[in-house]
């Protein structure tokens, strides 16, 4: 649809990171994460597994935003206290999630930026799960404002594994480091360049790779055709609508722009 | 003639008596849900220092910072989940007034067992190809078998003393704790030298009131040195199915932070006096018990 906005192109690009995963837990977090998995649920891939953000898996995704407690309709079970059991520890998860930081080999910062361990200057969440998720299931990655302060040569701390050859501990089992796809509001990417390098897969409507490069903190390689990303179908778009009722994606990309740019 | 019953009824004053200075000490919960807060209070009101905090953590760990209680944190987050950064936590860390190990939050849980069941250690994968085993000073172990893997070895997470707020518990310790998540409460009690629970509503004896509900016994007694009945005692996080969290509780104590963000001074809004003063000051219990579920 060419009256698109382009997060709603996001949210279809992201989508398609989860297609044809299988018997999965998918985890989105974050408005257009979360939107993408509903979105792959609910039309190419309708056996992924979902939360419902708390505790219980659902099989119709939740719309995000205020409704009732008890709107979701829980057909399984999910809590923290069997999450590493049964999703992360077990690689039954693909999740997509919004690091502060990722670099050149895919590795992601959520911990602090500036400083030291000790005395952090700025310090953030914490690794969370990152550390685990990266080296035991699939995982990628939406920003919504590409820039050289989130695409970094070297993130400050490393919360979630990359495929840095310099952090590769001797012996160690990295067979299931599996980095898919990033999404921007530029381009999608994904690390299929010389020994797991970032590439750019397509560029949204009105984007060069030129000025991708330029937002980006080190050197990007490029897929043989770089395609331009695909318009949301009128399909995706009614999906999405549903799932997002209040339309709280509209703020997650700075001022709401359409998919394809104003000549 | 009837045999003596177990009591292990205590005030919260009586609990915190029993912790001492440099004491590590694990409190339950999960971010801004199911968290001990009014325990957390009475230790905030009590001369308690140089602890160690084991925490998934949330206002617990920010207020504890903020008092100048924690001399070291083991930590994987601290969050308010809609305030995703817990600003007193991160004065804390920003001043390097804190020592702190960096955990994952699955590695975190690997540790209280291990510490369960009176290991040294866990083996993990979780840890490889990251900066938390060189910045947390974690060893490597390798498989003895033909894979001959090399492994974080994941220390046990010894706890002198547990903190947990559960929905009801007896005289006993026995305890049934209800909500869609309990996180990792139950590790937490098994790790710990001793535990000590505040419940929302406390009966003398489980099988007279509960016998239905037995299956919500998800740890033991023998794991529960201590119960003291405090209603809203998670305020002003989550305790379901009781309340939700309180929102504008937490935007409160956040915004405290900010300049000058001097804890001597906000600290009578979010600790008081006594927990009757806290509970009076927010609305009384009528006001929490009607504090909405969380939706996601």
């Amino acid at each position: 649809m060419s009256n698109s906005t382009l997060v709603d192109l996001c949210i279809v690009a992201c989508s398609e990171a989860f297609r044809d995963n299988g018997e999965i837990v998918a985890t989105g977090v974050g408005p257009v994460p979360r939107l993408a998995a509903g979105l792959a649920k609910l039309t190419h891939t309708p056996e992924l597994m979902m939360t419902d953000g708390e505790a219980y898996l659902v099989e119709q995704p939740v719309p995000l935003g205020p409704r009732k407690y008890d709107d979701r309709k829980p057909a399984g079970h999910l809590p923290f206290s069997r999450f590493f059991d049964s999703a992360v520890w077990s690689g039954r998860r693909h999740a997509m999630v919004t690091p502060t930081q990722l670099d050149r080999f895919g590795q992601i910062n959520l911990s602090y930026m500036g400083g030291t361990y000790q005395k952090p200057k700025t310090q953030m969440l914490g690794v969370r799960g990152f550390p685990g998720n990266t080296i035991y299931h699939p995982n990628s990655f939406f920003f919504p404002a590409h820039g050289p302060r989130v695409f970094v040569p070297e993130v400050d701390m490393i919360s979630g594994v990359g495929y840095n050859p310099s952090k590769r501990t001797p012996g160690g089992n990295f067979s299931a480091v599996d980095l898919r796809v990033i999404v921007t509001n530029l381009c999608v990417m994904d690390f299929a360049g010389p020994e797991n390098a970032i590439r750019v897969v397509s560029l949204h409507p009105g984007v060069t790779f030129d000025e991708v490069q330029a937002a980006t903190g080190f050197e990007l390689a490029q897929a043989g055709t770089m395609t331009e990303t695909a318009m949301p179908s009128t399909e995706a778009l009614e999906v999405i609508a549903a799932l997002d009722p209040h339309n709280i994606r509209a703020s997650v990309i700075k001022d709401n722009p359409p998919a394809v740019r104003a000549a | 003639m009837t045999a003596r019953m177990l009591d292990k009824r205590m005030s919260a004053g009586d609990i915190v008596a029993q912790l001492s200075d440099g004491m590590t000490i694990g409190i339950g919960g999960w971010g801004p849900r199911r968290k001990p807060m009014a325990l957390v209070r009475e230790i905030l009101r009590s001369d308690l220092k140089d602890l160690t905090v084991v925490a998934y953590g949330g206002a617990d760990v920010g207020m504890l910072c903020a008092a100048g209680k924690v001399r070291k944190l083991v930590f994987a987050f601290v969050s308010l989940d809609a305030i995703p950064l817990e600003p007193w936590f991160r004065k804390a860390r920003e001043s390097g007034a804190l020592e702190v190990l960096e955990l994952d939050e699955g590695m975190f849980q690997w540790g209280l067992k291990a510490a369960a069941f009176g290991l040294p250690f866990l083996p993990t994968r979780v840890g490889l190809g990251t900066d938390l085993a060189e910045l947390g000073g974690l060893k490597t172990v390798q498989s003895p078998y033909d894979d001959a893997e090399t492994l974080i070895a994941m220390p046990a997470l010894k706890l002198d003393a547990a903190l947990i707020h559960v929905n009801r518990s007896d005289w006993r310790g026995n305890v049934q704790v209800f909500g869609p998540d309990i996180y990792y409460d139950e590790w937490f009690a098994r790790a710990a030298a001793k535990s000590f629970v505040s419940c929302e509503e406390l009966v003398d004896r489980m099988e007279d009131h509960y016998p239905d509900n037995a299956a919500a016994n998800v740890f033991e007694r023998c794991f529960v040195s201590g119960v003291v009945e405090m209603p809203c005692g998670a305020h002003p996080s989550s305790m379901p199915p009781h309340y939700g969290w309180d929102m504008k509780a937490f935007k409160a104590y956040a915004d405290s932070a900010r300049d000058p963000g001097d804890w001597d001074a906000v600290k009578d809004r979010f600790v008081g006096a006594t927990e009757a003063e806290y509970l009076a000051n927010i609305g009384g219990k009528e006001a929490v018990t009607g504090l909405p579920l969380p939706i996601f």
